[in-house]
């Protein structure tokens, strides 16, 4: 018997000035669903079960964008999107364009396991839902005050950021506009305090050896209606094989362009590296100038995660007792 | 060095029986296809003009599932999705969902070019289109007679079929020999080198026959239909959904990257010992000018032209 190992994520990019009291609410999360899936670890449920039921969990959970806490596209409304993927017979289930499935995570594995196909989106992915009879919510239940606030500011940056005819003054009369100029650090067009960390995750390898991983986002904040992220793209933002499991987050057009999720299995597989090496490979060699982290897991039982961002949200644990939660690097 | 270029139609359990009248207006838009790109790259195009202006003109051949002659969804709909690729920057674009712009793969180009995402799909994607002002048109331009048929067939099979060139006879007995996976065809694309060693990637498609609305398949998703980066330019098809797990597209750069194959060997290697039987073929370019177009299903409708003269039209039997 194999030695079991678990990673979660809530995002990488994280504002430099996020209050305290956030930092710790975020940290508490992280841990419950830790401990959430090593119950499960320990029950010896297999690991496609675990990384579904602890990203339901932050899912379910408004602290993180996803699911409930999503962030808003420009019309002030939520789209899903999330994908899962199991090791090893590297099955996968994808959705985009979600907008009242409840938790987008359980219907990217009933796109897997109940489905002819891989991937389903918009329209014909809430059909199917519907004739899943999976948990369905009005878009409102997703929506939180706070992300109302941010889009607003996101849309007010957007302006000031490209709108040259703006004199210098209106930058300090404008919250957004003091966002803009306070930190120079941006992550996908958008200043880091309106930035909305994409994505949650959680990779697992159980006590058999098999490993998998599970990605859910809402997205870019003011993103334009039917922008696809990495979440839902197999080899992007999520990946799983008979060597590892990989879950990806950070702009998503660096994520895709670079492969993530897949280049690590790839360079394990095709260059002899492990996990760590791995893990530090893609991320100093991968991304250009893109931003992002991921976290992973080795059918081995070791666990890694690596970003070049400024922060990410993440949590990880091993069967031998490790347990650590952080944002910083 | 110099040029290269191929292009494909589509894999599948093409039958080898398939009567000249269906079999000659196909060679002949292969070869008409190579002509126009081989005319693109003598005139010093860079390559991603070379895989559009290409992938625009079997889109708009009713004969090959893309564009006009996209195969229909479990609606009777079509869905169209395409996706580009530039091998130097890594730069792509995707659309899926479409259902009125004439041209799949130039609106993804806009994509990558005119905005900062990767990925439209669907509504968001359509408006997209009209914002950009490309040409569209009312959906019932793309639906063939030969698809409507198609689709009945796969109703009444109760299947979701991926074949694409099925004699369409009432009375013949349809039993395919490659069981519920059915025959694997659809897809259309393009990759090339130019004399500057740019590579592209294109490709695009109307998805399985009956698919479900919504369904999303390997053609927009880099790494798995579509891939180029600086060492090679890659244009998958076959089953979507074998593609994806297998990350086709990325897998032969990855292969040729990290253990140092050729061209040659790591598309070989993808296709034959990585993908099950029947389910996918690709073409290939290399950063030097090599080209390679395998496949593991029974035909795969194809072309490709190197600079230094070597030419192939084909569908069956793979001669590399």
């Amino acid at each position: 018997m194999g030695k079991w190992a678990i990673a979660v994520h809530g995002g990488a990019g994280v504002d430099p000035n996020l209050p305290v009291q956030r930092q710790e609410a975020a940290k508490q999360l992280l841990t419950r669903c830790l401990n959430l899936g090593i119950s499960g670890l320990r029950s010896n449920c297999p690991a496609i079960d675990v990384v579904e039921l602890v990203v339901r969990e932050l899912e379910t959970d408004p602290l993180f964008n996803s699911g409930r806490g999503s962030a808003l596209t420009e019309n002030g409304t939520v789209e899903m999107e999330a994908s899962i993927m199991d090791g090893p017979k590297r099955r996968c289930g994808a959705v985009s364009g979600l907008t009242t499935v409840k938790n987008p995570i359980s219907l990217a594995r009933l796109v897997m396991e109940k489905s002819p196909h891989s991937y389903l989106a918009f329209s014909g992915a809430e059909e199917f839902a519907r004739q899943q009879g999976v948990e369905l919510v009005d878009n409102e239940y997703f929506i939180t005050e706070e992300n109302l606030g941010m889009l607003k500011l996101a849309k007010e940056a957007n302006s000031i950021l490209f709108d040259y005819r703006i004199p210098n003054g209106g930058f300090e009369t404008c919250s957004a506009g003091a966002a803009a100029t306070d930190s120079p650090l941006q992550m996908n067009g958008l200043p880091i305090s309106l930035y909305a960390p994409e994505t949650v995750g959680c990779v697992v390898v159980d006590q058999e050896g098999r490993c998998a991983a599970a990605t859910s986002t809402g997205g870019l904040m003011n993103k334009r209606t039917g922008r696809i992220g990495d979440s839902p793209l197999i080899g992007a933002g999520t990946y799983a094989s008979n060597l590892c499991g990989v879950s990806c987050t950070g702009e998503g057009e660096a994520i895709i362009r670079a492969t993530l999720a897949r280049d690590v299995a790839a360079v394990m597989e095709y260059k002899g590296l492990c996990l760590q090496e791995a893990v530090d490979f893609v991320i100093k060699e991968r991304l250009d100038e893109g931003q992002a982290g991921l976290i992973a897991v080795s059918k081995n039982g070791e666990v890694a995660c690596g970003f070049n961002a400024n922060g990410m949200f993440r949590g990880c644990a091993t069967e031998d007792g490790f347990m650590e939660v952080g944002i910083w690097p | 060095m110099g040029w290269a270029i191929a292009l494909h139609g589509g894999a599948g359990d093409i039958p080898v029986t398939m009567p000249p009248e269906r079999r000659q207006p196909r060679e002949a838009a292969l070869r008409h296809c190579l002509d126009i790109g081989v005319d693109a790259l003598k005139s010093q195009k860079h390559a991603l003009d070379v895989v559009e202006l290409v992938v625009r003109e079997l889109e708009n051949n009713p004969n090959f599932n893309a564009g006009k002659g996209s195969v229909l969804t479990n609606a009777g709909t079509v869905e169209m999705e395409a996706c580009i690729m530039d091998g130097n920057t890594k730069r792509c674009g995707a659309v899926s969902g479409l259902t009125t712009v004439i041209n799949p793969i130039s609106l993804s180009r806009l994509v990558m070019e005119k905005t900062p995402h990767i990925y439209l799909a669907f509504d968001g994607a359509e408006a997209f289109a009209r914002e950009q002002g490309v040409e569209t048109i009312d959906s019932s331009h793309f639906i063939t007679p030969e698809n409507i048929e198609r689709l009945k067939q796969a109703k009444e099979a109760k299947r979701v079929q991926i074949d694409y060139s099925q004699p369409i006879q009432k009375d013949v007995e349809k039993e395919l020999p490659a069981a519920s996976g059915g025959s694997q065809l659809g897809t259309v694309g393009c990759v090339a080198v130019d004399n500057q060693g740019n590579l592209a990637a294109a490709t695009s498609t109307g998805g399985l026959v009956n698919k479900m609305v919504g369904r999303i398949g390997d053609t927009p998703i880099i790494g798995s239909g579509t891939y180029a980066n600086n060492l090679c330019a890659v244009s998958a098809t076959g089953k979507g959904e074998a593609i994806i797990r297998h990350t086709v597209a990325r897998d032969v750069a990855a292969v040729m990257e990290f253990k140092g194959l050729s061209l040659k060997e790591a598309s070989a290697y993808v296709v034959e010992e990585c993908v099950p039987r029947g389910n996918v073929g690709l073409i290939a370019v290399s950063a030097s000018g090599e080209v390679t177009m395998p496949f593991n299903t029974t035909g795969m409708f194809r072309a490709c032209a190197t600079e230094d003269g070597y030419s192939q039209i084909g569908i069956w039997t793979s001669v590399e």
